[in-house]
């Protein structure tokens, strides 16, 4: 009745102003809020990369000094990790679609939502400044008791900064899981529901369970610095390994955090480029709530040459590998899905291509490093350094540009240049493995990471390496320019551009505040799309 | 068909626009109350874990910090918090049959049971200063294991100042729920603000049951009486 006059306005051009913008509760707002602030920070991170290969051109440290080169590689790890990789796929991603996918008006908390938007804004400012006066050189990972009693940088801003946007990630998990319990259109049962919402729960558990776990040690860490109180101190009895205990019993599920979003997007995009059911939905949905569990049982990886005992280090090593198998079973379903699909290859297709082969990379070189005997070898090396970044910068950025692609017409009702895309995903895959195959190698060789200079003998393969970071940032610039062309000269889509399934394209693009006019009701799977063209994929 | 209640946005009963029914509102608020408890209870979590390092690392050095706290004054607050739940419970209890009255004098209770407690941490806390038991520059502890009775007093702080906080926090929300209630806003249809802040007073009196023995008693006291 009253929908009448809305129904030519949607989120975007519901309210205009500033005031609006930061002011909203709309989750697709936020959402975009969020992606606004986190590309931000992305190339400020990605800067502070660039530098970091610059200096490992040449065998000499000539173009920084040691101290400044350890807060380069600092500042980069913190803010790609807590500022950008984190909150990437759920707050950017999730946000905008959790709602729309479980045909809900919003998130059940919107005033939550927006505040964990504002608590994010101020950490990363105060990380910035942080930076700005001067940087930390402890590494993102903060040891003690360097971080605790000898840095003189500043930690303690660069500390408070991340302990506050710790708590954007638990409200945001928090407002997931309960949207999700709560929030689900009519018939929309668990078992229905799309791998990406699935997968976002099982990050979400993550968030709530882990986050508060790194706030309370990175507190310890802050008033063991501001007031002496002694917890991690040897010197005045504590005890350092314990802080490595707690902070990797956060840090590594953290990873699950980024990558389990990432791999919901790419079962949405496997099923609507093959236009197949994902083999083996309830396995794959599982699959993410058993990485979240498993994830929280295997920190201990990190501490094989830490003093932890060797039992310690067997059942470390042991739970490593078995949180490999849901792993390996998502990418075996994904792969599944692709046999004799109706498969189309676009820009978020190549995308998920792109994922699926440097996350199976990461993964398998991650199971090396499980292994307590090879990791003693290559422990603090560039082995290590090569294996994260595949899984968290060839896996999760990957998938976070796939879904960017995938969702953009719904998210701003354009579509992206077709060619100008394909080539993006094309040159970021090739700069990506120029980049970081040759730190396998690196590492496998015995060079340590975290050094501004290195032996004459590695610099062929440190050149390969640089000249494939500067192939990376092309291709990461050129999603930048052409999205935001798009804005303005794209393609005008309809509701479901895709042809895909999914709640998400049932209503307009881009959607109205409450999203549905009507409240969806859903009566059939996740991408069945079998139903509609089950008989022409039996012919073919 | 719902009724979304646009036309009373700022009414604290109303119904929030992207809600179907009131009773899936209440559902989602208890839900996400449940939560931040969880996260709460990973908060304490890390420290507990501190906790239980440093004793099995350093038993004896926390046996002997240990004996120095006051278990009578810890005794006490026991108590004073047992009985801030029990008014808080009975508050809730108000609430749920609309006894508008009540509710006020019930959180008014259990404001000052919370403040009692926070008054006996305040003598405990001088206490360890006049005793240089606070880390830091000026700790002093005799015997050989002073450096590892430093880390109980770190924990002992870092874990009580911790609770102290949100019991801080939760005299403050109970302050707002009581103006509230004495304009009275609850009624046995819409009292959630109560409930949702009784749940939160309950856990932290409940970390505080965990601390005083954890703290206080364990191995300490009794073993003293064996010498
Ligand atoms: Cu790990």
């Amino acid at each position: 009745m009253i929908t009448a006059r809305e129904e030519k306005l949607n989120y975007l051009t519901a309210d205009y102003g500033v005031k609006s913008w930061l002011l909203t509760v709309d989750h697709k707002r936020i959402a975009l809020l969020y992606l606004a602030t986190i590309t931000l920070f992305f190339f400020l991170g990605g800067a502070f990369a660039v530098l970091i290969r610059l200096e490992l051109l040449t065998p000499a440290g000539d173009l920084v000094q040691s101290q400044t080169y350890n807060k380069l590689f600092t500042m980069h790890g913190v803010i790609m990790v807590f500022f950008f990789l984190i909150p990437a796929v759920p707050a950017v991603l999730g946000n905008f679609l959790v709602p729309l996918m479980i045909g809900a008006r919003d998130l059940a908390f919107p005033r939550l939502n927006l505040a964990s938007w504002y608590i994010f804004v101020i950490g990363g400012t105060l990380s910035i400044l942080a930076a700005i006066l001067g940087g930390v050189d402890t590494g993102w990972t903060f040891y003690t008791p360097y971080s605790s009693t000898y840095s003189n940088t500043y930690v303690m801003i660069t500390a408070v900064g991340i302990f506050i946007t710790g708590f954007a990630s638990i409200l945001t998990g928090l407002n997931f899981i309960v949207t999700i319990h709560r929030m689900r259109a009519p018939g929309l049962t668990w078992f229905r529901m799309p791998l990406f919402i699935w997968a976002n729960y099982a990050a979400s558990l993550i968030m709530v369970l882990g986050t508060p776990v790194v706030a309370v040690t990175i507190l310890l860490v802050g008033v063991e610095r501001a007031f002496g109180l002694c917890i991690f101190n040897p010197n005045c009895g504590g005890d350092p390994v314990l802080f490595q205990h707690l902070f990797w019993f956060y840090s590594h599920p953290a990873v699950y955090i980024m990558i389990l979003p990432t791999m919901g997007v790419i079962s949405e995009l496997v099923a609507a480029c093959t236009r197949k059911q994902i083999f083996g939905y309830k396995l794959v949905a599982m699959a993410s709530v058993a990485i979240a569990v498993l994830g929280f049982l295997v920190w201990g990886h990190h501490l094989f040459v830490s003093g932890q005992s060797v039992y310690a280090g067997l059942v470390f090593s042991f739970l490593s590998y078995a949180v490999g198998i849901p792993s390996a079973v998502k990418v075996f379903n994904w792969t599944a899905t692709l046999y004799k699909g109706a498969n189309t290859y676009q820009t978020p297709m190549l995308y998920a291509f792109g994922f699926i082969g440097l996350f199976t990379i990461g993964g398998l070189t991650g199971l090396m490093l499980a292994a307590t005997g090879l990791d003693v070898h290559v422990h603090d090396t560039y082995f290590v350094v090569a294996h994260f970044h595949y899984i968290m910068v060839g896996g999760a950025i990957m998938g976070y540009l796939g879904g960017m692609h995938f969702w953009w017409p719904k998210m701003t009702g354009r579509m992206y240049p077709e060619l100008p895309a394909k080539l993006s995903a094309l040159v970021i895959f090739v700069g990506f493995n120029l980049t970081f195959f040759p730190q396998f190698l690196l590492g496998y060789l015995g060079m340590p990471r975290r050094y501004h200079a290195y032996p004459e003998e590695f610099q062929v393969l440190n050149v390969m390496s640089t000249a494939g970071a500067s192939v990376l940032a092309f291709g990461y610039a050129l999603p930048m320019f052409y999205f935001v062309w798009s804005l303005r000269y794209g393609q005008r889509v309809g509701n479901n551009p895709w042809g895909a399934k999914g709640l998400e394209w049932l209503t307009s693009s881009p959607p109205p505040t409450h999203n549905f006019d009507v409240t969806p009701i859903v009566t059939e799977p996740a991408y069945a799309y079998a139903a509609e063209e089950g008989a022409e994929i039996v012919h073919t | 068909m719902s009724t979304p209640s646009a036309e009373h946005p700022g009414h604290p009963a109303a119904l929030l626009h992207h809600f179907d029914t009131a009773e899936q509102q209440k559902d989602a608020s208890t839900l996400g109350m449940w939560l931040f408890l969880i996260t709460e209870i990973m908060f304490f979590g890390g420290m507990f874990t501190a906790y239980v390092a440093g004793r099995f690392r350093f038993h004896e050095a926390f046996k002997e910090a240990s004996n120095t706290l006051d278990v009578t004054l810890g005794a006490i607050n026991t108590t004073v918090l047992i009985c801030s739940s029990l008014t808080m419970a009975l508050a809730v209890h108000a609430a749920q049959v609309g006894k508008k009255k009540q509710i006020v004098w019930f959180l008014l209770a259990t404001i000052l049971l919370g403040c009692t407690f926070l008054g006996v941490k305040v003598v405990e806390y001088h206490d360890k200063f006049v005793h240089h038991h606070v880390p830091g520059l000026h700790f002093h502890f005799p015997g050989p294991n002073a450096r590892n009775a430093e880390m109980f007093f770190s924990i002992y702080f870092g874990m009580t100042g911790l609770h102290a906080l949100h019991m801080v926090v939760g005299v403050g929300l109970l302050a707002v729920l009581a103006v509230r209630a004495g304009k009275g806003w609850f009624t046995p249809d819409y009292y959630t603000p109560v409930e949702m802040t009784g749940l939160y007073w309950h856990f932290v009196d409940i970390v505080w049951i965990f601390l005083f023995p954890l703290l206080y008693l364990l191995g300490a006291h009794f073993a003293i009486t064996g010498h």
